[in-house]
C-alpha cells in the first residue's frame, strides 16, 4: 500500500492552548480515513496543518510527499478541501462559484456531471445565498472535486443534515473513494465512521487515543455489555455488583444501568428475581465505536459537543 | 492569466449585484450633480476662477466616488468575505492571494473610474461643462487619490474583526469629510474654523488636487504630499497588520 499522508509527532499550540499534542497516523492511498473526536479535539487543526492552512508548532508532516506548508500551491492543485464554516458570497450564482474556482487549477474536471452527481444541476443559476444548508455543502464537496482531487477533506461534511441527506451524503463519499480517491473525514458521529471509514483516529484533548479499523476497536470491547432497566422497588447496588459478570452499577431514581460481560443478563434477572424485584423496560447495549469512545476516556462524545 | 479575469469578473458582478453599494458609490454622486445644477446652474463664477459651480463640482463629486470606494466599499467587503470565511476557502485553492487582492483594486479602480465618467458625461450634455486642463493630469490625480484611499480602506479591513465593525469605522472616517473636504459644500462658505479643520482632511486634498488639475492651476504640491504620505502609510501599515483569516 501507498501511504498519501505521513503524520510524524504533530503539535499545535494556540498561545498556552495545546491543541493537537504527539499526533501520528498514517493514511494509505484509496481508504476513508475517519478522524473523530468531541468538538475542540483538535481534528480540524490537525486537518488544516495537513492542507497547508495552519504551520505545526511541532513534527513533521508530509502529504503526497509534500511539505503542505513550503509546498501549499503545488499541494493544493493535488488535493481537493470542504471546510468548516466557509462562505461565498450571497449573490454569486453556482455555476460562477465552479467557472471561478475551475480557473485556479491546472487540471480540472468538467463541472457540469459533477453538478448532477450532487443533485445541484436545477440550482446552476441560483444565487449562493439562496441555496439551503444542504445545497450549500454539496456545493462544497463538488467544489472539493473540481481539481479530480488525488485526497480529498471533508470537515464535518453531515453536521447539519437531516437523517436522509445524511444517509445520501454516505454514499457519495463511497462513490468519491470508488474512483480511487483517498478520502479523510473529520466527523463527531460515531455512526458515520462506523459506516464509512476504512480506519479512524480517535482524537481526544489534542491527543490521538486510537488508531485502528472501527470493527477491530469494536472487537476490543467485545465482551462489554450495558443492561439498562427500571425497577419499582429501591435497590441496593451493593447487591447487584456480586453477580460475578458485573463490572459497574450505576443507579439514577428507578433507571439501573449494569455493566458487564459473559452471561450478564441470566445472571443479572436471576439475582433480581431472588430478590423478589421484576425489572421492566430491558434494554441491552452491545458495544459501539461510541462506546469504545466512552471507554477510552471516560466520558460520552455527544456529552462534549 | 484566466484567474485574473474570472476573479476581476466576479468581483465586478458582485459589485453591480449589491443595491446599496451601487446606489452610494455610483447613483448618489450623479443626483447630488444633477441637484446642485438645477439649483446653482454652470454660470461662470469668480470665486471658481472663470468655471462654473457644476465644473467646480465635478472633481469635488469624483472624490465623494473615491472616498465611498475607499473607505466603506473596500473596507466592508474585505472584511465580511474575511468574516465569513471566503478568503480562507480560496486560501485552500492553488490561487495566489495576490490574484483575489489585484482583481479586487482593478475592479474597485474601474468602478471609481466609470463613475468619474458618469459624472462626467452627464455634466457636458446637462450644464455644459468646462474643462481646463489636461485629461493626463487628471488621470493621475485620480489614480494618486485612489491608491491612498484603498490603501487605508485595506488597512481598516486588516484592523476591524467584522463586516459591521468595518461599516462603523469606515463611516466614521468618509462621513465628517463628505462635508467638510469641499466635496458636497464649498469649502469658502465655510467658517474660518471649519477650513482649518477640513486642511487636515484627506478628502480635502484629494478635491484641491483634482480640482486644480481640472481648472489647469496646476499641481497642489501640500495635497500630492498629503496622498503619497497617506499611500505609503496604507500600504506599510495595511500590509503588516491585514490577516487573510
Amino acid at each position: 500500500m501507498e501511504k498519501v499522508i505521513e503524520v510524524n509527532r504533530l503539535g499545535k499550540l494556540y498561545g498556552d492552548i495545546v491543541a493537537v499534542d504527539d499526533v501520528s497516523f498514517e493514511v494509505q492511498r484509496g481508504e476513508i480515513f475517519g478522524i473523530v473526536g468531541p468538538n475542540g479535539a483538535g481534528k480540524t487543526t490537525t486537518v488544516e496543518s495537513l492542507i497547508g492552512l495552519k504551520r505545526p508548532d511541532k513534527g513533521e508532516v508530509q502529504v503526497l510527499g509534500l511539505d503542505p506548508q513550503n509546498d501549499r500551491p503545488a499541494l493544493a492543485q493535488r488535493i481537493g478541501t470542504q471546510l468548516q464554516q466557509t462562505q461565498l458570497a450571497e449573490r454569486i450564482k453556482v455555476w460562477e462559484v465552479l467557472n471561478l474556482f475551475s480557473s485556479f487549477y491546472d487540471k480540472t474536471v468538467p463541472w457540469e456531471p459533477l453538478l448532477d452527481r450532487w443533485g445541484l444541476s436545477e440550482k446552476r443559476h441560483a444565487f449562493f445565498g439562496k441555496l439551503s444548508g444542504g445545497q450549500k455543502q454539496r456545493l462544497f464537496i463538488a467544489l472539493a472535486l473540481i481539481n479530480d482531487p488525488e485526497i480529498v477533506f471533508l470537515d464535518e461534511i453531515t453536521t447539519g443534515l437531516d437523517p436522509q441527506a445524511r444517509r445520501e451524503t454516505w454514499e457519495l463519499v463511497q462513490a468519491i473513494r470508488d474512483e480511487g480517491k483517498t478520502v479523510v473525514m473529520v466527523t463527531h458521529y460515531m455512526d458515520e465512521v462506523e459506516m464509512l471509514c476504512d480506519r479512524v483516529a480517535i482524537i481526544d484533548h489534542g491527543r490521538l487515543i486510537a488508531l485502528d479499523a472501527p470493527a477491530a476497536l469494536v472487537n476490543q470491547l467485545s465482551d462489554e455489555q450495558r443492561i439498562i432497566f427500571t425497577v419499582d422497588l429501591p435497590i441496593n447496588p451493593a447487591d447487584l455488583q456480586t453477580i460475578e459478570q458485573v463490572r459497574a452499577v450505576s443507579i439514577s431514581g428507578s433507571k439501573i444501568e449494569v455493566q458487564g460481560a459473559g452471561d450478564l443478563l441470566v445472571n443479572l434477572v436471576l439475582r433480581l428475581h431472588e430478590m423478589g424485584i421484576t425489572p421492566s423496560n430491558i434494554e441491552i447495549h452491545r458495544p459501539s465505536l461510541e462506546d469504545v469512545f466512552i471507554s477510552l476516556t471516560g466520558r460520552s462524545n455527544v456529552e462534549n459537543k | 492569466m484566466n484567474k485574473y479575469i474570472q476573479m476581476s469578473l466576479i468581483q465586478a458582478k458582485l459589485f453591480f449585484r449589491e443595491p446599496i453599494a451601487l446606489f452610494f458609490t455610483i447613483a448618489f454622486p450623479v443626483l447630488l450633480l444633477v441637484m446642485y445644477g438645477a439649483i446653482f446652474g454652470n454660470d461662470p463664477n469668480p470665486n471658481f476662477g472663470g468655471f462654473g459651480y457644476i465644473d467646480s463640482q465635478v472633481p469635488g463629486l469624483t472624490a465623494i466616488i473615491v472616498g465611498t470606494i475607499g473607505l466603506i466599499g473596500i473596507p466592508v467587503t474585505t472584511a465580511n468575505n474575511r468574516e465569513q470565511k471566503v478568503l480562507r476557502r480560496f486560501m485552500a485553492t492553488p490561487m495566489p492571494s495576490t490574484v483575489y487582492l489585484a482583481a479586487d483594486i482593478l475592479v474597485n479602480f474601474v468602478i471609481a473610474f466609470l463613475g468619474m465618467m458618469l459624472l462626467i458625461v452627464i455634466a457636458i450634455f446637462a450644464f455644459d461643462l468646462r474643462f481646463g486642463g489636461r485629461w493626463i493630469d487628471v488621470l493621475a490625480a485620480f489614480s494618486l487619490s485612489t491608491i491612498a484611499f484603498f490603501a487605508v480602506g485595506y488597512l481598516i479591513a486588516g484592523v476591524a474583526q467584522t463586516g459591521r465593525v468595518a461599516q462603523v469605522v469606515g463611516q466614521v472616517a468618509f462621513l465628517p469629510m463628505m462635508f467638510l473636504s469641499g466635496a458636497t459644500l464649498p469649502l469658502n462658505i465655510m467658517p474660518e474654523g471649519v477650513q482649518q479643520i477640513s486642511s487636515w482632511l484627506p478628502l480635502t486634498h484629494v478635491v484641491k488636487l483634482l480640482q486644480a488639475v481640472w481648472f489647469g492651476s496646476g499641481w497642489e504640491t501640500g495635497s500630492v504630499a498629503m496622498l503619497l504620505g497617506m499611500s505609503v502609510v496604507g500600504i506599510t501599515v495595511g500590509s503588516l497588520v491585514f490577516q487573510w483569516e
